[in-house]
């Protein structure tokens, strides 16, 4: 019991092992969630962990502390494959949750409008988690496994978020739909890197789209049929139909109903991927 | 404990676990000058800077401050230069209103001026859209800060007379974070209270053991039922319709309402959490819409009120019928809206003790002596043994016009004799306080073949939730004025309230009006189409002149100002309509999605109740010193009362108003100046200070028989009086002073002059009405459904501008939430609890708004002055919708036209 804010990891984890600490970082999810008479009796600050902290460039590609913030993103030198990470982090919230908002706590809270994780599952992210025992990495995909659930074990914590390399000519764009400009849940999201050859065909496209299914998915069937032909087909106009978004399940809520939420998810995947391949353009 | 820095000066705390960094400044360290809206990051009043970022510090946990340096607006204001320069251009344009959200958008404004020089709209709208305001519209705010970071600034006005656009009066404290709001007064050691709510919309309950469950919580001092009223366990405005509980018995009628409160120290009710108090529910079948509570075996929710309805309004004047068969075209319309939320920044709260017999309660009111009569009535107490003292008041609209905390800090005080605090969570706020009430609308009118209309016939029915708040006003004002500001000579007009198991829907800027304009602005678009004429000058073909009967019978022989509100647009509606088009061919042909459009519409208001009483009275005296005292108790919620009142009193006895000493609202000290509700109180007040200080000007001038047009100087003990060519001395220590030290005084009253309506709802309702024009333009992106406005311009007929800064921040203000209504808010009881899924515009959603003031002097107003306060807002929705189908071609019968429903329209329609 007790309010714990270790300096270094495994300080953490000894504490994440003696019992059921809250992890609490920026706090942005945390706090609007706590009923009154529901404080917890501990919680664990990972936030002044050095190693949890930063981004950096591995071997395999890019290593985002878990503790980074969102401001800490958006204004990180990073190539044009992290614009639509960045356009996405510049859309949490507003500034004040994204100087405190960490990236690992958007992953964690598991909101299927969660902003960040649309740009991450294009980025082929993967989560590092770390426990007394060591270390594994879980694919982001299979991180979060439903609403506010995701494949955390009691004694883990998120350490840090991978992003293998991409090549330096990939481009990415990122596009959240709501009824109002700042401070607003997404009706849906589209998120979307893109690499084009030298003779304009499309060599690798992901696109990823949140908030019209329990977790945000990755359209595999639209990228593999994109996937090979020629982006000048669809700088104007892109053909994103119904059919290929089956991987999508939205359901009807304040924002949205279902079926306009499949409508604009082909609407933004469009333009979303427009834009990608227009920035490829720019590249090549 | 943990150390840290708080605007430069080294601080020790020792917080709880999960304990915010806001809840330690304000309780712990003092800065209640770090607002709390949401505790949910979705309003960002409680922004502070850690380290030079700005973040909410609802949402940080205490522990993190340490060794860091924390800045609020209160240290910022005193020490930091761009934060000195921000609070004044903040005052010089008005940009802080109710107050209550000015420490974050301030504060943020700071951090953003520290990093970028000079910045642009759009970098100043970026950095403080995460502050939600909802009164100013914002864009005052922008310019605010833009002019800050310029070091562009003119003389500050502080000492004009009527008409000029003095700064307000009450500014200071609101900019510097000195204003006392209602959860600021109570001290950290006072006893809070929490409510224990029906999680179910209609239920039973039976409680367990109350008093077992207070002997077994150290800390827990009291329980609070029905059985601890000792006066009237009913309460309600309208008399007749006295009809809520205090605390609901057996049965509740809505989710929200209270059942019985909890009195504890702050540490026991910081561990209590609410499903810990003994209450069994048993749910019970609930009505949730009108058709619902219609239904022939819908459950009752009021003994008396049969098939569920509260009462009825009414207005005929001629056949409708009659005029709809006679015409040339038709058009009719079925409308519905949702429950709006007033989403102030500031929830309820206040403070209660007893003291020498009496109770004593400092509150956020809009209308302090209905309060105390409530709570008297409540407490089975003498009126004489209650004082109510209304604090700084973060955003009202008609919510704080009823009673939410009063009666539960009052029995909280009277039975732990002790003092007592309370303020409601968001979700409380929002469950258990009043709503606009959604309406159901249907609406025919025709015209004859030159445009004129003729027979009008409307039909609305209005949700008027569990209990009878405002409901019966709102019925009774939206057959007076479903009309619109027109000719109508036809016209029958039939509102009901329909009960059901929903918040109580109550006062609401407006009363019902703006859902009425909605019908018939829309409808006037269809029918102008119908009989080819331009929709302004169609409006302006039907618009009331003077002397002109309206539906109620009532002529004006002056002041009726809608035909110059209607042609200052004229010149704007062409360019923006021709703008459009041309926008749109081009758009079409290029396959883009996007498309302009222009709407107008027009909206009046009558300015005071709907034919019954509204007195109003001003005080004022001179003390020996010859310090002039205003004793002001119109309650300034943000809209300005604090200085129009005062403008008004000034001019009439003829000193600038600077040298005024202000006396607030209090019930101890200021007579009743009525509710600040209605628009009424430029108008009614303002006569009431018109009068109290020509009384007072009389008496000085009688004392040195000087004539009417002298000029007074007041001095040290004197009064310096010239007259022509002659002066006179008027020494105040020579004459001798009442108990209140007042040696020269006044107190005036002024009602209203009105009638009475008849059964066919023919009388004279309001002594003057406003009027309004309002242009919107938007762009309606077809294949997303998502619509932008992109500018307004608002004329405004307010018959003599009092304050011109304080009338444009009103028009702006009132514009931001039609765009919302319109747009975006929809509260459902049990989903939008909160403000992240009740969604209020922000900083980027208000265009920029021009407003143009009209005055056309009405024959009752202080220096012809017409209130404003509700008319910003009618137009505002309709002007949009028709904006919207000038841009897309489809008429929107339903708001809010959420992206969702425009795209769904869109696709019926067969265009997208």
């Amino acid at each position: 019991m007790g309010y714990f804010a270790p300096a270094s990891l495994d300080d953490a984890l000894s504490v994440l092992d003696r019992g059921d600490a809250s992890i609490v970082a920026g706090g942005t999810d945390f706090f609007p969630g706590l009923a009154a008479g529901k404080r917890p009796r501990s919680i664990l600050d990972p936030t002044g962990i050095e190693v949890l902290k930063g981004i950096a460039r591995t071997p395999g590609g890019w290593r985002i502390g878990a503790a980074a913030t969102w401001s800490d993103i958006v204004s990180e030198q990073l190539p044009a494959c992290f614009d639509a990470l960045k356009e996405a982090g510049r859309e949490v919230g507003s500034i004040q949750i994204q100087n405190a908002g960490t990236i690992a706590g958007n992953i964690c809270n598991a909101s299927p409008a969660a902003d960040g994780v649309p740009p991450l599952l294009a980025l082929n992210a993967e989560v590092e988690i770390a426990s007394a025992a060591g270390t594994r990495r879980v694919a982001l995909g299979d991180f979060i496994t439903g609403v506010r659930a995701v494949d955390l074990r009691p004694g883990e914590l998120v350490s840090a978020i991978h992003v293998p390399s991409v090549d330096s000519s990939a481009a990415s764009s990122f596009l959240k739909l709501g009824s109002r400009r700042y401070l607003v849940i997404s009706i849906a999201m589209a998120a979307v890197v893109a690499r084009t050859g030298k003779d304009g065909t499309i060599e690798d496209i992901r696109v990823a789209v949140g908030s019209c299914s329990a977790v945000a998915v990755r359209l595999r069937e639209l990228e593999a049929r994109l996937s090979g032909t020629q982006a000048a087909e669809f700088h104007k106009s892109p053909i994103v139909t119904p059919e290929d978004l089956e991987e999508l399940s939205p359901i009807d809520d304040i924002r949205g109903s279902a079926s306009y939420r499949m409508e604009a998810a082909a609407e933004l995947c469009g333009r979303a991927i427009a834009t990608a391949l227009e920035r490829c353009g720019g590249h090549g | 404990m943990i150390g840290f820095e708080l605007n430069g000066r080294a601080v020790e705390i020792t917080p709880e676990i999960g304990e915010r960094l806001s809840e330690a400044l304000r309780e712990r360290l003092g800065a209640r000058d770090v607002k709390v809206g949401c505790d949910a990051g979705d309003c960002g009043a409680c922004t502070v800077l850690v380290d030079g970022d700005a973040v909410c510090s609802c949402l940080m946990q205490a522990q993190q401050a340490r060794g860091r340096s924390v800045e609020t607006l209160a240290g910022l204001a005193a020490s930091d230069a761009q934060a000195k320069a921000l609070a004044e251009s903040f005052q010089d344009l008005g940009a802080a209103q109710c107050g209550i959200c000015t420490p974050g958008m301030i504060v943020s404004a700071v951090a953003l001026l520290r990093r970028v020089f000079e910045p642009d709209q759009s970098q100043v709208a970026d950095a403080l859209g995460g502050v939600l305001c909802r009164c100013t519209g914002y864009r005052k705010i922008i310019e605010a800060v833009i002019r800050a970071s310029r070091e562009e600034r003119s003389p500050p006005n502080e000492f004009g007379g009527v008409g000029s656009p003095v700064r307000r009066l009450d500014g200071r404290g609101k900019v510097e974070g000195t204003e006392m709001f209602s959860d600021d007064v109570g001290s950290a050691d006072s006893l809070r209270v929490r409510i224990i709510r029906s999680p179910h919309a209609r239920a039973h309950f039976e409680f367990g053991d109350l008093d077992e469950f207070v002997a077994s919580r150290s800390g827990v001092e009291a329980v609070l039922t029905a059985s601890d009223i000792k006066g009237a366990n009913k309460f309600g405005v309208i008399p007749g319709y006295e009809d809520q509980p205090v605390y609901a018995e057996a049965e509740t009628r809505f989710r929200g309402e209270a059942v019985a409160a909890v009195v504890g120290t702050a540490s026991a009710m910081e561990s209590f959490a609410d499903e810990e108090f003994p209450v069994l529910w048993d749910p019970l079948p609930a009505v949730a819409t009108i058709a619902e509570a219609t239904a022939a075996d819908a459950p009752q929710l009021h003994e008396g009120r049969d098939s569920n309805t509260m009462c009825s309004g009414f207005v005929r004047a001629g056949d409708a019928k009659a005029g709809l068969a006679r015409a040339y075209r038709t058009v009719q319309g079925e409308f519905s809206t949702s429950f709006v939320e007033h989403a102030y920044i500031e929830p309820e709260a206040g403070c209660a003790s007893k003291a020498n017999g009496r109770l004593e309660m400092h509150v956020g009111t809009q209308t302090p002596v209905m309060d105390l009569e409530a709570v008297a009535d409540i407490l089975g107490m003498d009126r004489r043994d209650v004082r109510i003292v209304p604090t700084g008041v973060g955003g009202g609209f008609g919510s704080k016009l009823d009673i939410s905390v009063q009666p539960h800090l009052a029995l909280a005080a009277l039975k732990t004799g002790r003092g007592v605090r309370i303020v409601y969570s968001r979700r409380e706020s929002m469950q258990s306080t009043t709503k606009r009430h959604p309406a159901e609308i249907r609406m025919k009118i025709g015209a004859d073949k030159d445009g004129l209309v003729s027979g009008l016939h409307f039909e609305g029915r209005f949700n008027t939730g569990a209990y009878a708040s405002w409901g019966p006003t709102v019925v009774n004002r939206v057959p007076v004025h479903a009309s619109g500001p027109y000719k109508v000579q036809d016209y029958l007009a039939v509102a009901s309230g329909i009960h059901t198991n929903c918040p109580p829907s109550g006062a609401f800027r407006g009363f019902g009006v703006p859902q009425s304009a909605i019908a018939q602005e829309s409808l006037f678009d269809d029918l102008a189409a119908a009989v080819g004429i331009d929709p302004l000058e169609f409006r302006m073909i039907n618009a009331l002149e003077n002397g002109v009967p309206t539906v109620c019978g009532q002529t004006f022989p002056k002041g009726v100002g809608i035909r110059k509100c209607l042609a200052a647009l004229r010149g704007h509606w062409k360019s923006a309509r021709s703008e459009a088009e041309s926008f749109n061919r081009h758009a079409e042909l290029r396959g883009s999605p996007l498309r302009k459009g222009a709407g107008i519409a027009a909206g009046w208001y009558g300015c005071g109740n709907t034919a019954l009483p509204n007195p109003s009275t001003i005080k004022a005296g001179i003390l020996a010193d010859g310090t002039v005292v205003l004793h002001q108790g119109a309650v300034d919620i943000g809209q300005g009362a604090n200085t129009v009142i005062p403008q008004i009193f000034a001019e009439a006895l003829g000193v600038s108003v600077d040298i005024l000493r202000i006396v607030g609202a209090d019930t101890d000290l200021t007579p009743d100046a009525g509710k600040t509700s209605a628009s009424r109180q430029t108008f009614v007040t303002g006569n009431a200070a018109l009068l109290t200080g020509e009384a007072l000007r009389a008496s000085v001038l009688k004392l040195c028989n000087a004539s009417k047009d002298a000029e007074l100087r007041f001095g040290r003990g004197a009064i310096e009086v010239a007259d022509g060519g002659l002066s006179h001395t008027v020494n105040l220590d020579r004459l001798d002073p009442d108990p209140e030290g007042y040696v020269l005084r006044a107190e005036e009253t002024y009602n209203p002059p009105t009638t009475p309506l008849d059964e066919e709802g023919q009388g004279a309702p309001y002594a003057q009405y406003g009027y309004a024009a309002q242009l919107a333009t938007v762009e309606v992106d077809i294949a997303l459904g998502t619509t932008i406005a992109t500018g307004f311009v608002a004329a405004h007929d307010v018959g003599r501008a009092i304050n011109p800064l304080l009338i444009e921040g009103q028009v702006q203000g009132g514009i931001a939430q039609g765009l919302g209504m319109a747009l975006m808010e929809e509260y459902v009881p049990g989903r939008t609890e909160n403000l992240h899924d009740y969604l209020i515009p922000t900083i980027g959603d208000i265009p920029p708004i021009e407003t143009i003031i009209i005055e056309e002097p009405d024959a009752h107003g202080p220096f012809g002055a017409k209130g404003l306060g509700e008319h910003a807002l009618i137009p505002t929705a309709p002007a949009l919708l028709n904006g919207i189908r000038h841009a897309c071609g489809v008429r929107m019968t339903c708001v809010p036209a959420t992206p969702s429903r425009l795209r769904a329209a869109i696709k019926a329609s067969g265009r997208g």
